[in-house]
C-alpha cells in the first residue's frame, strides 16, 4: 500500500484535490518551488550569461526614447544653426543601439529557448525515471492515461512557458526597474506619480496569484481525465465496437472535456480581470502625468522634450506589466504542472532496490528460493498471505495449484519482487530479494505473466528483450525452442518483421509463444509461468512442454496453469487454498493417494479432454 | 513509428482553414472579439495624439485650464481601453475553449468510428497528442494569433495613414524601412512550419513510448528492463529536444531581425524629422506626436513573431488533425443501410476471403460455412491458421476482402453497423473491462438489461465472485478500479456478451485463463444458451468442442473439413490439433 493515508499530502496525495486546505498549499508550493529550483540550478551559468544579454539588449532599447528626445530638443537646435553634427551623431546612436538590441535579444531568445528545452529534457528523463522505479502498487491505482498525462500534457504547460514567456519576464522586469529609475532621474515628483501606480497592482497580483493557482490545479486534473477516458477507449477499441460503446463513450467524454472547457474558461476569466486591471491602471496614471506634467511645462519647471520622453517611457512602463501579467498566467500554468510532477517525485519507490546490491555468489546463483513467515495483504486487513512458509531446492519445478483467488499469481509475484512482503522474508540463495540490486535481481528472476505484452519492434526486437546482449542465433534458437518459428514465417520479414502496435497482428497465443521465448532466453536462476501457455493449442502445448523439460532441467522453476499438462511436469505440485498450502508432494504421489484436491482436480481435467 | 507527414504547406493552411466549420457558429463572438481588440487597440493610438494635442494647445497657449479636458479625454480613452480587453476575455473564454471542446469531441467521436485496422496501425501515443497538444496550439491561433494578425494588421495600416497624414516623406521613410518584414516572415514561415510539423510528430513519439512503458510495465519489471525503456525513452525526449531546438533558433534568428526595423525606422525618422522641423517644413508638435506614433508601430511589428510562430503551429497542427478526420472510414453504413430488427441467426460464409490491410498474405482464403439458427460450429486449428481472424469478420471488425458474410441471407455489409453488432455478440481472447462498475461493463452492449437477467448472465458464466467484490456490482473495475485476475474478467466479459441475447454468439477462446472446474460449469451453462443461439467458437480444447454441433478444420486460412467431433476425429490433422496424449513423445520442432 502506498504510504498516503499515513503521511496526508506527501506524494501524489494531492493531486486530485481542487481544494487544498490552506495550511498545506504552502508544503505543495514550497515543494514546487523545491523542484523550480533543483531544475534550474544545472544552468545557472547560462541564466546569468542570458540574463545579462537581455539586459544589455534592454538598456540599448530604453536608451532609444531618451535620444529621441535629446534629438528633438539637441539636434534640431543645431540643425536649425546648420550643424548637422548633433543630429547625424544622434541617428548614429540610435541606430548602434537598435543594432545592439536585436543581436543581444537573439542571443536571449535562443539561449533562454536552449535553457528550457534542457530543463525539459532532464525533467523528463527523471519523472519517467521514477515513474519505472515506482512499484507496480503504485501504477496500479495510477493508471496508464495519468502517467501519460503527467509526461506529456504537464510538460506541454512548462514547454509553453519557456516558449512564450521566459523573455517577456525579464524584459518586462528590467523595463519597469530600468524605466522607473530614469523616470524618477528624470523627473522626480513626475516620477513618483508614475510609480505610485504600483499599490493597486500589488494587491490585484496578490489576488490573481491565489486564484489561478487553484485554477490551474483543476486545469491539470481535468486534462489528466480527458487523457485516462481518450487512451483506456482506444486500447479497448475492439470491445468499443462489438458492443457498441461509442455513444455512450461520447457522452463521457463529452463531459470529461467540457469539465476541462470549464476549468480553462476559470483561468482564462481570470486573466480577462487581471491583465485589464494593470492596464487600467497604467492609463490611468499616464493620464494623469499629462495633467501634471502639462502643468509643470505650461509653468516652466520642464521642457517639453521631457515630458514627451515621459510619455513615450510611460508605454514601456505599462506595457511590459501587462505583458508580465500573461507571463505570470503561463507560469501560473506551469506551476500546476511542476507541482504534478513534484508530487510524482516525492512519492517513495514502494520497492526500492539498492544502487549497489548484495554481490552475487562467484558461480551464480542456485535457485534455492524460500519463503519464510510471510504475510501479504493488497489492501489492509485483507491478507492474501498469512505465515506462509516455503522451501524450494535450486533446480525444482514447483507448479502452483488451487482455485482463483488462492493466492498462487500472489506468490508468484512476490517471488519477482513485483511487491514486498508486508511481513517476512524471501530468498534466493539465502540472498533477501530486497538486498538485490535490478540486475541481480533480474539475473535471479524472470516471469512470464498471462499478458504476453508485445513491445513495438521486431518478432526478434520482443525476444531479446530480456537479454538485450542475446546473438541471433541465440534468440532464433529460443524461438525455435518454442515453435515461434511456426508462424513466423507467415509475417513477412519473419524475425525482423514489425509486429506492429502492441502486437495487434499477432493471435494471444502467437503472443504468449514470444513472451515465452523472451523468458527461455532471458535464461534466469528462477523462472515463474503465470497462465503463460493458456492460449495456445494443444500441438503448440506439446512443444512448449518439451520446450520446457529441457530450460526447467536444471532450474528452478515456478508454473501456475489450470491446464494440469503443464503440472505434469513439475517435480513437485503445491495445492494453495485460501493462502494455505493444503497439498505437497510430487504429482505422481499425489495421484497415487488419489482423494487429496489435486487428484480430483486431475481427474476432472482428465475428463475434459475426452 | 510515427505517420509521416507527407502533406504540403499549403494543405497545411487549407486544414487550418477547413477548421472554420467549428468557429462558425461563435462568428458572432469572433466578431465581437476583433471589434473589442480594434477599438481598444484605437483607443490606446489615440492616446499618443492627446500628448499632440496637449502640447500644441495648452502648452503653446500657456492655458492651464485646457489641461483638464484633455486630461479627462485620456483617462476615458484608458478605460474604454481597459474595458474592451476584460470584455474581449470574458467572450473568448467562451467561444474558443468551445470551439476547442468541439474539435475535440468530434475528434474522439471519430476516432471510436474508426474500424479496427486503423487503430492497428495508429499508436495511440500520436492519436492522443492530436487531442490535446495539437488542439491546444490551435486554440491558441484562434483566440489571440487570428485576431491580433487582424488588429495587428489594422494598427499597422492605420498608424502608416497617420504618419503620412503627418508628414508625406517621413511616412515614405516608415513604409520603405518596415517593407523587408515581409520579405522575412516569408523566408521564415516556410521553414517554421516544416520543423515545427516534425515538433509534433516526435511530440506524438514521445506519448507512444510513455503509454508502451505504462502498459507493459508489468513485463518491464519482470525482466528488469527498466534501463532499456529509459533509453528509448531519452533517444526519442532528445530527438523531440534537438527539433524543438531547431524551431528555437530559427525563431530567435527572425525575432531579432523584427525588433530591428521599428528602431531602424526610428532612426530615420530622427535624422529626417529633425532635419524637416530645422528647415521649418514640420512642426516639433508634429515630430513628437510622430516619435510616438511610431512607437505604436513598434509592436504589429514585432508581434509578427510570434503571431506567424503560433500560426504555423496551428496550421501544421490542424493538418494532422485533419488526418484523422480524412481517414476513410473503410467500415461504415452504406447508404440505404437496412436496419435487422429480428434475426433468426443464419450465418454463412461465402467464398470468404481476408487479407489484412497493407499486407500481401491472405490470412483467409475462400471460406465457406453456413450456421444454421440454433446451430454451433466450432474452429479448430493451429496458432496462426486464421482463427481469430475468421472470428472477427461477422461482427465487421474487419470487412472481408472477397466474397461475402451473411446473416439471415443478407450481406452484413447491407446493414447497419448498429443492429448487426446487437445481433452478433464477441467476446475475445483478451477480455477488456472499462474503468466503470461491473454492472456498467456486463450491460455495455444493453444498457436496458434488468437486474434478474444481470444475475442470469453471472450465473452462465459463473461470475458470482462479482458480487463478493468490496462494492458488490458496484465494484469499479478495468484500469482505473480493481485490479481483477485474467480469469474473472474472461468471466465478466462472456456475462456482457450472454446478457446481450445475440442472436449470433462468437466465443474467441473464451475460457482460456479458467480451470478446469469452472470452465465445466460455464460449458454446461453456456450449452444451453447455445440451443437458443446461433454459436461460432474458437476453440483449443476437446472440452469446448463438445459445445459444438459441427466442427471445422482450419489450415492455413483454409477450411479443409467440416463434420462432425467424430467424423473429423478420422482426420490425423484434426486429432493431432486437440490431441492431448502427453505419453506419446511430443512432435519435434516443425520447420514451416
Amino acid at each position: 500500500m502506498s504510504s498516503t493515508s499515513t503521511q496526508a499530502w506527501r506524494g501524489i496525495a494531492a493531486e486530485e484535490v481542487e481544494e487544498v486546505p490552506s495550511d498545506w498549499t504552502g508544503l505543495l508550493r514550497r515543494r514546487t518551488r523545491r523542484l523550480i529550483g533543483s531544475v534550474a540550478r544545472p544552468h545557472k551559468r547560462a541564466i546569468v550569461l542570458i540574463t545579462i544579454a537581455i539586459v544589455v539588449s534592454n538598456l540599448a532599447a530604453t536608451a532609444i526614447p531618451y535620444l529621441v528626445g535629446l534629438g528633438i530638443d539637441r539636434g534640431i537646435a543645431g540643425a536649425r544653426h546648420h550643424d548637422y553634427v548633433p543630429i547625424a551623431v544622434i541617428t548614429g546612436l540610435i541606430a548602434i543601439c537598435a543594432l545592439l538590441q536585436a543581436l543581444l535579444y537573439r542571443v536571449f531568445v535562443s539561449g533562454s529557448g536552449r535553457v528550457g528545452q534542457e530543463i525539459i529534457l532532464q525533467l523528463r528523463e527523471r519523472v519517467f525515471a521514477h515513474f519505472q522505479r515506482l512499484s507496480l502498487a503504485f501504477h496500479e491505482h495510477y493508471t496508464t492515461g495519468r502517467m501519460i498525462a503527467r509526461l506529456t500534457s504537464d510538460f506541454e504547460s512548462i514547454n509553453d512557458m519557456f516558449n512564450l514567456g521566459l523573455d517577456t519576464l525579464v524584459n518586462s522586469v528590467l523595463s519597469v526597474v530600468g524605466v522607473g529609475t530614469i523616470l524618477l532621474v528624470l523627473d522626480l515628483p513626475l516620477g513618483l506619480v508614475c510609480l505610485s501606480g504600483f499599490v493597486p497592482l500589488y494587491f490585484l497580483s496578490r489576488w490573481y496569484q491565489r486564484e489561478s493557482t487553484k485554477a490551474y490545479r483543476v486545469t491539470r486534473n481535468a486534462m489528466a481525465q480527458v487523457i485516462v477516458q481518450f487512451t483506456e477507449s482506444l486500447r479497448g477499441i475492439r470491445a468499443v465496437h462489438a458492443f457498441r460503446r461509442a455513444p455512450r463513450n461520447d457522452e463521457i467524454f463529452g463531459e470529461l472535456s467540457e469539465g476541462y472547457r470549464a476549468a480553462m474558461s476559470r483561468s482564462f476569466q481570470l486573466l480577462g480581470i487581471y491583465w485589464p486591471g494593470i492596464v487600467l491602471v497604467g492609463n490611468i496614471t499616464t493620464a494623469a502625468v499629462l495633467l501634471y506634467g502639462g502643468w509643470r511645462v505650461i509653468g516652466g519647471e520642464m521642457e517639453v522634450g521631457v515630458l514627451t520622453s515621459f510619455v513615450l517611457y510611460l508605454r514601456r512602463f505599462f506595457e511590459p506589466l501587462a505583458e508580465v501579467s500573461q507571463f505570470y498566467d503561463s507560469f501560473q500554468a506551469a506551476a500546476a504542472g511542476f507541482e504534478k510532477l513534484a508530487g510524482v517525485l516525492d512519492e517513495d519507490p514502494g520497492v526500492p532496490m539498492p544502487a549497489h546490491g548484495a554481490p552475487l555468489p562467484a558461480g551464480g546463483l542456485k535457485g534455492a528460493v524460500t519463503f519464510s513467515n510471510v504475510r501479504f495483504a493488497y489492501r489492509e486487513g485483507a491478507n492474501v498471505l498469512a505465515g506462509f512458509d516455503l522451501d524450494i531446492p535450486a533446480g525444482q519445478t514447483v507448479a502452483l495449484v488451487g482455485e482463483t483467488g488462492a493466492g498462487k499469481s500472489t506468490v508468484a509475484r512476490l517471488l519477482a519482487r513485483f511487491y514486498d512482503p508486508t511481513e517476512g522474508k524471501v530468498t534466493i540463495d539465502g540472498i533477501p530479494l530486497e538486498a538485490l540490486d535490478q540486475h541481480s535481481l533480474r539475473r535471479a528472476v524472470a516471469m512470464v505473466t498471462q499478458e504476453s505484452f508485445i513491445f513495438s519492434g521486431t518478432i526478434a526486437d520482443n525476444i531479446a528483450f530480456g537479454s538485450p546482449d542475446a546473438s541471433e542465433e541465440q534468440i532464433i534458437s529460443a524461438a525455435r525452442a518454442v515453435g515461434v518459428d511456426s508462424f513466423v514465417h507467415t509475417l513477412g520479414d519473419g524475425y525482423e518483421s514489425d509486429v506492429g502496435k502492441s502486437g495487434s497482428r499477432l493471435s494471444a497465443g502467437q503472443r504468449q509463444l514470444v513472451a515465452l521465448a523472451r523468458a527461455f532466453l532471458a535464461d534466469p536462476a528462477v523462472l515463474i509461468l503465470d497462465e503463460a501457455s493458456s492460449s495456445l493449442d494443444a500441438p503448440m502445448e506439446r512443444l512448449v512442454q518439451s520446450a520446457l523439460r529441457t530450460v526447467l532441467a536444471d532450474r528452478t522453476a515456478v508454473i501456475i496453469a489450470h491446464r494440469l499438462s503443464t503440472v505434469e511436469i513439475a517435480d513437485r505440485v503445491l495445492v494453495l487454498d485460501s493462502g494455505h498450502i493444503v497439498e505437497d508432494g510430487p504429482p505422481g504421489r499425489l495421484l497415487a493417494e488419489g482423494r487429496g484436491h489435486y487428484a480430483s482436480l486431475h481427474a476432472a481435467w482428465r475428463d475434459s479432454l475426452v | 513509428m510515427s505517420k509521416p507527414g507527407g502533406r504540403s504547406f499549403a494543405s497545411a493552411y487549407r486544414s487550418l482553414w477547413r477548421l472554420r466549420s467549428f468557429v462558425r457558429p461563435y462568428n458572432r463572438q469572433m466578431l465581437v472579439m476583433l471589434a473589442c481588440a480594434v477599438i481598444a487597440v484605437a483607443a490606446s493610438t489615440l492616446i499618443p495624439l492627446v500628448l499632440e494635442a496637449v502640447v500644441n494647445g495648452p502648452i503653446h497657449h500657456h492655458n492651464r485650464g485646457a489641461l483638464v479636458p484633455m486630461f479627462l479625454l485620456a483617462l476615458a480613452l484608458g478605460m474604454v481601453e481597459a474595458g474592451l480587453i476584460a470584455a474581449r476575455r470574458r467572450v473568448q473564454s467562451v467561444a474558443i475553449q468551445m470551439v476547442e471542446r468541439e474539435i475535440r469531441n468530434d475528434l474522439y467521436a471519430r476516432l471510436q468510428r474508426l474500424p479496427v485496422a486503423f487503430h492497428d496501425e495508429w499508436q495511440t501515443g500520436q492519436l492522443l497528442s492530436r487531442a490535446t497538444t495539437d488542439l491546444g496550439t490551435i486554440r491558441r491561433f484562434l483566440g489571440f494569433g487570428a485576431i491580433y494578425f487582424v488588429v495587428d494588421g489594422m494598427q499597422y495600416a492605420v498608424v502608416m495613414a497617420l504618419l503620412f497624414a503627418t508628414y508625406v516623406p517621413l511616412g515614405a521613410v516608415a513604409l520603405v524601412t518596415t517593407l523587408p518584414v515581409i520579405w522575412m516572415a516569408k523566408r521564415f514561415g516556410a521553414g517554421y512550419s516544416h520543423i515545427s510539423r516534425r515538433v509534433q510528430d516526435q511530440q506524438g513519439d514521445l506519448a507512444t513510448i510513455t503509454e508502451e512503458a505504462a502498459t507493459g510495465m508489468r513485463v518491464v519489471k519482470a525482466f528488469g528492463r527498466g534501463p532499456l525503456m529509459q533509453d528509448r525513452f531519452g533517444v526519442s525526449a532528445r530527438t523531440l529536444r534537438s527539433s524543438s531546438l531547431e524551431l528555437v533558433r530559427l525563431r530567435a534568428r527572425f525575432w531579432g531581425w523584427l525588433t530591428l526595423v521599428p528602431n531602424i525606422t526610428m532612426a530615420a525618422a530622427v535624422l529626417v524629422g529633425g532635419i524637416a522641423v530645422a528647415q521649418g517644413s514640420l512642426s516639433v508638435g508634429a515630430l513628437v506626436a510622430f516619435t510616438t506614433l511610431l512607437v505604436l508601430l513598434q509592436f504589429p511589428i514585432i508581434d509578427l513573431g510570434w503571431i506567424l510562430s503560433m500560426a504555423q503551429q496551428a496550421a501544421t497542427a490542424a493538418d494532422r488533425v485533419c488526418e484523422i478526420f480524412d481517414a476513410t472510414m473503410s467500415i461504415d453504413d452504406r447508404p440505404g443501410a437496412l436496419t435487422l430488427g429480428q434475426s433468426t441467426g443464419r450465418l454463412a460464409f461465402e467464398h470468404v476471403g481476408f487479407t489484412f490491410p497493407g499486407s500481401d498474405r491472405a490470412v483467409l482464403r475462400d471460406v465457406n460455412l453456413t450456421i444454421e439458427p440454433g446451430e454451433t460450429v466450432a474452429i479448430v486449428g493451429l496458432t496462426g491458421s486464421g482463427k481469430s481472424s475468421l472470428a472477427a469478420l461477422p461482427a465487421r471488425l474487419y470487412d472481408v476482402t472477397s466474397g461475402r458474410i451473411t446473416l439471415d441471407d443478407i450481406d452484413i455489409r447491407d446493414l447497419t453497423i448498429e443492429s448487426l453488432r446487437r445481433h452478433v455478440a464477441v467476446v475475445f481472447e483478451d477480455p477488456t473491462l472499462f474503468s466503470m462498475s461491473v454492472r456498467e461493463n456486463i450491460v455495455l452492449g444493453r444498457p436496458d438489461a434488468t437486474g434478474d437477467e444481470i444475475a442470469e448472465a453471472l450465473d452462465i458464466a459463473q461470475a458470482g465472485f462479482a458480487y463478493d467484490l468490496p462494492w458488490g456490482l458496484d465494484t469499479r473495475v478495468g484500469e482505473q478500479g480493481l485490479a481483477l485476475s485474467g480469469g474473472q474478467r474472461q468471466r465478466l466479459a462472456l456475462a456482457r456478451a450472454v446478457i446481450s441475447r445475440p442472436s449470433v454468439l462468437v466465443l474467441d477462446d473464451p475460457l482460456s485463463a479458467l480451470d478446469v472446474n469452472t470452465e465445466a460449469l460455464i460449458e454446461e451453462a453456456l450449452g444451453r444458451v447455445l440451443q437458443k443461439t446461433t454459436g461460432l467458437i474458437v476453440v483449443h480444447r476437446p472440452s469446448t468442442v463438445a459445445l459444438a454441433d459441427r466442427v471445422a478444420l482450419l489450415q492455413d486460412g483454409v477450411l479443409v473439413a467440416v463434420g462432425t467431433h467424430h467424423e473429423l476425429m478420422e482426420l490425423p490433422a484434426y486429432a493431432s490439433v486437440l490431441s492431448v496424449d502427453f505419453t506419446s513423445p511430443p512432435e519435434p520442432s516443425r520447420t514451416p
